[in-house]
């Protein structure tokens, strides 16, 4: 049994539930004083000692149903290819009565339980057979056909095909009935694998898919990724949240603060016994974003702003402006909404128009230049392809001054920076970061970097 | 209750908490089962008002324990939480006794050996009858064990979590001065969570997680009865139909189960026997406490309350 807890919680794992050695001897213990005999009871242990979110709880019942579920999965398998050959066998049977243990005798054991329709036996012999093949280290999809062949091999496959090719000469109709089964068996091995796949792969797979997803470029994405984008674009937030949400306040020591010395030592006729040190306070990251959202860069917009916004507890002030052909103010949009609606609403208003930086600047100067404080990071998103309009690098220049920091991230590689219609070298003097940033990867650098110089 | 069976424990913890009026859901019966079974502590998250410090208190009362309550809030430090120095008292007896230290130090004939006295004597100054315990340390020194509730563990700081840690894990706590102090008995540890910060996973890790979220229809009912015995069965069904209507809509605050038996009361108070559009628009100030909420609930009550009405006479 405690092989199948191993088992289940490598599950668990695959399902996205974080479970360490502690917790798993947690769920030990507890597991041996409920024990197993209740199913309902053994599920909300699980669920108390080993999921510790909302989100995990609900993976984790789902893997729970899945994994407890498999035997009789497997029983049923069978089930269904005997029940269409039981017809067949029917007349057989009745007609080989004479012929009655003849055709048992000298066969292999798997041979001996498919004729005989041995449900249990065949499921405890497949149980068994995956075990001895190490199933539960499938990890990937294409381990499928080998996982097969091993259980298959396992249970004596190279016997029963002996056994066939003989009975074929010696007792063609039993060769055929035992074909059939075989046929069966297959299928439910194939379930089998597929499902330990569904429970032990789904953490590899998933981290392959978003190792590829994660070094894709964000403007080149196929519309089914987008979801999943997503949801890892939400993951990157979640992590550099854990990070910078930590605490902000470091002591300064040697500076005395006397004012908070006297108040505390008040009851004691203020003779100082505890000393209060001046801190210093640190500034939660306020971050003014410019979007350039022109057909290019609009979909590595989307993302951009989907993170800064789902980093509420690490940065205290977003502003984000959005810009084609003009510029609009976007957070109001971004915040109210879903991301879908929102990226949709703000495309229908500023979107797909051909990009002129110099005029967005324009407008940007105009109404929200004082926004910018010496405390505001500045993030501007965009190609730099200007359509040969004039770039007005001199208002990017004053924003620079007026703010901490001004960032400017590129979808383009640095290859292309400087030909054609792109004005990146000319805006690039007076930013204090330039950086590529066409993969999440490189998205979630440069955010991390932003934020962290703020720590 | 060494030897019953663990669906039977879980059957008492329920019936206990009931009888204290407490009505558990069988996920939570388990939870308080297994947290004193293999003494870990309850971590009990959900929205506001479900119950989660009144399990506390049932569970306190049910096992005739004392509760020890520590309410978390920004700032709160191991001063508050832990323990403190009595540095007045400690000042005061030096003051008192400053004569007989003149004597103690007066028999010394160099700076070295009074200096050497000192020492010896330094250490009275730092016992335990000098340390003022707070809720944790109270909770360790309680020679029956106790129920320690710390409330709303997400408005503390992190560096608090990380001090509740040793606490949790080994119930002990280190005092620098004195050693370690282990608990008399292990108390059990419930701690709740609005979720409004996520904790850290060395404080999840050594938690059990309980997630308490609105009840189903069945067991909010048994709740409204336990907790507001005189009202009438129909109109018991109807309001928590109603209330579990509104629960759909997009709201800035949900009405959670403590809303549910405030209301319950109003209702007995206005001596109602059914539901009706009206009195239900009058007092849905009691279910809602956000003017936008009732603005969006309003134009709904009239079919909610026709639904309830309706689902109740087909029982």
């Amino acid at each position: 049994m405690r092989e199948n807890l191993h088992r289940f919680f490598r599950a668990a794992r695959g399902a996205g539930v974080r479970v360490s050695p502690a917790e798993s001897i947690d769920a030990m213990r507890a597991v041996a004083n409920v024990g197993f005999s209740d199913r309902t009871i053994l599920r909300d242990t699980f669920l108390l000692t080993l999921a510790k979110t909302q989100d995990e709880k609900r993976a984790l019942g789902e893997c729970f149903d899945l994994f407890f579920d498999q035997p009789e999965l497997s029983q049923s398998a069978p089930e269904s290819s005997s029940e269409d050959e039981s017809d067949a066998a029917e007349p057989q049977t009745a007609e080989g009565a004479a012929g009655e243990g003849q055709p048992a005798e000298g066969l292999g054991s798997l041979a001996q339980m498919l004729l005989a329709q041995d449900r249990n036996a065949i499921a405890a012999a497949m149980a068994n057979a995956a075990s001895a093949a190490s199933l539960s280290d499938i990890r990937y999809f294409t381990q499928r056909g080998i996982f097969s062949g091993r259980i298959l091999d396992q249970m004596g496959i190279q016997r029963l095909r002996d056994d066939l090719d003989a009975l074929t000469v010696s007792n063609p109709a039993t060769a055929e009935r035992l074909a059939t089964a075989l046929e069966g068996l297959r299928d439910a091995v194939r379930e089998t694998v597929s499902q330990a796949l569904l429970l032990y792969g789904r953490e590899e797979t998933e981290n392959l898919r978003n190792e590829i997803l994660r070094n894709a470029p964000l403007s080149r994405i196929e519309p089914r990724q987008v979801e999943q984008m997503r949801r890892l674009i939400r993951q990157i937030a979640r992590r550099l949240r854990e990070r910078y949400s930590k605490p902000r306040k470091r002591q300064r020591r040697g500076h005395l603060d006397v004012r908070r010395t006297i108040r505390r030592n008040a009851a004691w006729g203020s003779v100082p016994f505890l000393t209060a040190w001046k801190r210093k306070h640190r500034d939660r990251p306020k971050i003014v974003a410019i979007c350039d959202v022109s057909g290019s860069v609009a979909r590595v917009s989307d993302f951009f702003l989907l993170l800064i916004h789902s980093l509420h507890e690490v940065v205290s002030d977003v502003r984000s402006f959005a810009f084609s052909g003009h510029l609009i103010e976007v957070s109001d949009i971004l915040e109210s909404k879903t991301p879908e609606e929102a990226m949709a609403d703000i495309m229908a208003k500023v979107g797909f128009g051909s990009s002129d930086y110099g005029s967005s600047f324009a407008d940007f100067e105009k109404q929200w230049m004082n926004s910018i404080t010496p405390q505001t990071t500045v993030i501007v998103l965009g190609d730099a392809r200007s359509n040969n309009l004039d770039p007005r690098a001199d208002i990017l220049r004053r924003i620079g001054e007026r703010s901490k920091r001004l960032v400017w991230l590129n979808p383009e590689g640095r290859m292309a920076w400087g030909f054609g219609d792109s004005e990146m070298p000319r805006y690039q003097t007076f930013c204090t970061v330039v950086r590529q940033c066409a993969t999440a990867k490189q998205l979630e650098r440069a955010v991390s970097d932003i934020v962290a110089t703020y720590q | 209750m060494a030897e019953l069976s663990p669906a039977a424990s879980i059957e008492a913890v329920e019936s206990g908490l009931a009888a204290q009026g407490y009505i558990a859901s069988r996920q939570i019966a388990t939870a308080v089962y297994l947290a004193q079974e293999i003494e870990k502590p309850i971590l009990v998250e959900g929205p506001a008002g479900v119950g989660k410090t009144e399990l506390a208190k049932a569970i306190a009362a049910w096992r005739g324990l004392k509760m020890i309550r520590l309410q978390c809030y920004e700032g709160l430090d191991e001063a508050k939480a832990l323990y403190e120095w009595k540095y007045a008292k400690q000042l005061l007896y030096t003051q008192i006794l400053k004569d007989k230290l003149g004597e103690v130090l007066g028999g010394a004939d160099t700076l070295q050996a009074a200096l050497a006295q000192l020492h010896d004597f330094g250490d009275v100054f730092f016992s335990k009858e000098f340390v003022e315990p707070r809720p944790l340390l109270q909770a360790l020194e309680q020679p029956k064990g106790c129920v320690l509730l710390i409330d709303e563990i997400d408005k503390s700081d992190a560096e608090f979590e990380s001090l509740l840690l040793e606490i949790l894990s080994d119930f002990q706590v280190t005092i620098p001065e004195l050693g370690t102090i282990s608990a008399v008995a292990a108390p059990t540890v419930i701690l709740t969570s609005n979720s409004e910060r996520d904790l850290g996973d060395a404080l999840k890790r050594r938690c059990l997680h309980l997630h308490i979220g609105f009840p189903e229809q069945k067991l909010e009912e048994r709740i409204v009865e336990s907790r507001v015995p005189n009202i009438s069965q129909t109109l018991r069904k109807q309001m928590v139909s109603f209330i579990h209507d509104v629960r759909t809509l997009d709201l800035k605050k949900q009405p959670s189960v403590s809303e549910t038996i405030d209301w319950a009361r109003v209702l007995v108070l206005l001596q109602a026997s059914e539901l009706g559009h009206e009195m239900v628009k009058d007092t849905l100030n009691v279910l809602l406490k956000y003017e936008a909420d009732i603005e969006a609930t309003l134009p709904q009550v009239t079919s909610f309350v026709a639904k309830a009405l309706r689902q109740n006479a087909f029982g």
